[in-house]
């Protein structure tokens, strides 16, 4: 039954290229940030060229990271419906973590894990925004009654704090899970791994009847 | 001032030297009774200070500048409010307030900026402020001001440079009343407490020392007429405290948002160190059946 696996195109030249941009942008924007988080993070503002030129980078890096992931979630909003699939999904989560894949339901383009993080980047993503406007100096900041200013600060860093945790759980779910890495550096995927971690996606893309 | 009198350093988690606690705290006491608006402290701030506000333009009422900015760091601010059926001309002097629990030092991320002396004196450090103006969303008092030019956090110093060498505040120098006085704190309050007896015994029924409690007392305080009703004396807050919002936001989100991403990290390493990678071997899979195989496991039933 064993055929040559050929490769798989899952994310074409342009998505990976969107998505290193926001995941580049994100590490900039979350090292500068967290400079300004905590005292004993304080040296990370070195290596943007001392404090205040953390302060004045920051907010472009996260404008240009928001802009960057606008257009990604674009691409991507339609594959990230979660349907009862993956309710299941989630219920299963011990199987999920026990890498006991055959008993989970068979999953599409994106599993509820992904889809899950997806909807959290872009509440994310969205109040980081807001908020940081809210009190971006010199420029915004003034504008605002001091009491929105402060609970902007307060929601920024807590929404850069789920983040952060959010982006944590995927890089290591993209290493955990082998062979995702390469779908996006490469693009490409085996068709054993499609097969195994995204049936459905498989059967849809290759036409293949069998499960 | 030497290092060694810094009690207190904003973004800084241990303790800075306390070596010198016989340092007796020192304070500015304004009192708003005898104060006839002249504004020669503003003057006299400007100078010791080597500060130029720009000329404002006449806002309808006698404040000038408008507001406190990077150039003015005390302001005569002028209330007209009525009380007993009688119209008043409240005359505040505002600048910083010197907390003993300054807000500004709890909110500013950038160590050193901000820090507070053995003496009370809060003081900034423009050579390490950022301009991220955290500070503005620390001060309960709406005091520091950031420089269109430099883009630094500005205010009154109470004079840090003079009370080292053991002189007073310039503003305190210049006052034609002496409605400023300045010293050790506790004089301060033994001075104070004779003001307010005698606004008593002039019908002043509420007159009374500000030094508001929430914010640890300040290192300026105020002799008020109406000491019941600050906000009078153009919105001085009642019950000054630091913001519950920045409270939380510089309390403890820092330590225990560090060490949520601590654990997520060592999460991840145990889930790898126990469950390993989940491989999919490529080719030998027969296609119609979906079980992975682990590389620390072997199959994936034997985990169960």
């Amino acid at each position: 039954m064993n055929k040559p696996d050929h490769a798989l195109e899952r994310y074409n030249f342009s998505e990976r290229a969107n998505h290193w941009m926001v995941a580049i942008l994100f590490v900039l924007a979350a090292l500068s940030g967290l400079a300004l988080f905590h005292p004993s993070l304080f040296w990370l503002g070195n290596l943007f060229g001392g404090g205040p030129w953390t302060r004045i980078l920051h907010p472009f890096m996260g404008v240009l990271m928001f802009l960057f992931f606008l257009v990604l979630a674009l691409r991507f909003w339609k594959h990230n419906g979660i349907n009862r699939t993956d309710r299941q999904w989630l219920k299963q989560m011990s199987d999920v973590l026990a890498n006991r894949d055959d008993k989970l339901p068979p999953v599409g383009r994106y599993n509820a894990g992904q889809k899950l993080l997806f909807w959290v980047m872009i509440v994310c993503m969205l109040t980081l925004l807001v908020t940081g406007i809210l009190f971006w100096r010199p420029w915004f900041a003034d504008s605002f009654p001091i009491g929105l200013v402060r609970f902007a600060a307060l929601l920024h860093a807590f929404s850069a704090w789920v983040l952060i945790a959010g982006i944590m759980v995927h890089v290591y779910a993209a290493f955990w899970v082998k062979g995702t890495m390469g779908a996006m550096l490469s693009g490409k995927v085996s068709r054993a791994w499609a097969r195994h971690h995204h049936n459905k996606w498989y059967r849809e893309v290759t036409g293949d009847k069998r499960s | 001032m030497p290092t060694l009198n810094i009690q207190r350093r904003s973004a800084t988690t241990t303790t800075p030297p306390q070596a010198r606690e016989h340092v007796p705290p020192v304070a500015k006491l304004i009192d708003v009774s005898t104060c006839i608006g002249c504004k020669a402290c503003q003057v006299a701030c400007m100078e010791w200070n080597d500060l130029r506000a720009e000329v404002g333009h006449n806002v309808g009422v006698y404040d000038n500048p408008a507001d406190l900015d990077d150039q003015t760091w005390t302001l005569m601010r002028f209330s007209e409010v009525e009380q007993n059926e009688r119209l008043e001309w409240l005359i505040r002097k505002d600048g910083c307030m010197h907390c003993a629990d300054p807000g500004c030092l709890k909110a500013c991320p950038s160590p050193g900026a901000i820090i507070q002396y053995t003496n009370g004196i809060v003081d900034f450090q423009e050579d390490h402020c950022i301009g991220c103006g955290y500070c503005i969303q620390g001060c309960p008092f709406n005091i520091p001001r950031i420089s269109k030019k430099d883009n630094k956090a500005y205010k009154c110093t109470l004079c840090s440079d003079r009370v080292a060498v053991g002189q007073e505040p310039a503003c305190v120098k210049t006052c034609p009343t002496g409605a400023i006085q300045f010293g050790a704190k506790e004089d301060m309050q033994f001075y104070a407490a004779e003001r307010v007896e005698d606004l008593k015994s002039r019908g002043y029924r509420n007159a009374g020392l500000y030094d508001p409690p929430g914010v640890g007392g300040t290192h300026v305080m105020y002799v008020l007429h109406h000491a019941d009703q600050p906000e009078l004396y153009h919105n001085l807050p009642k019950d000054p405290h630091i913001s519950p919002t920045v409270e939380l936001w510089k309390g403890w989100t820092k330590p225990w948002g560090l060490a949520g991403f601590g654990l997520i990290a060592l999460g991840a390493f145990f889930h790898f160190l126990r469950r390993g990678r989940n491989v999919v071997e490529e080719g030998d899979e027969p296609a119609g059946t979906r079980t992975a195989r682990h590389p620390q496991g072997g199959d994936s039933h034997e985990q169960a």
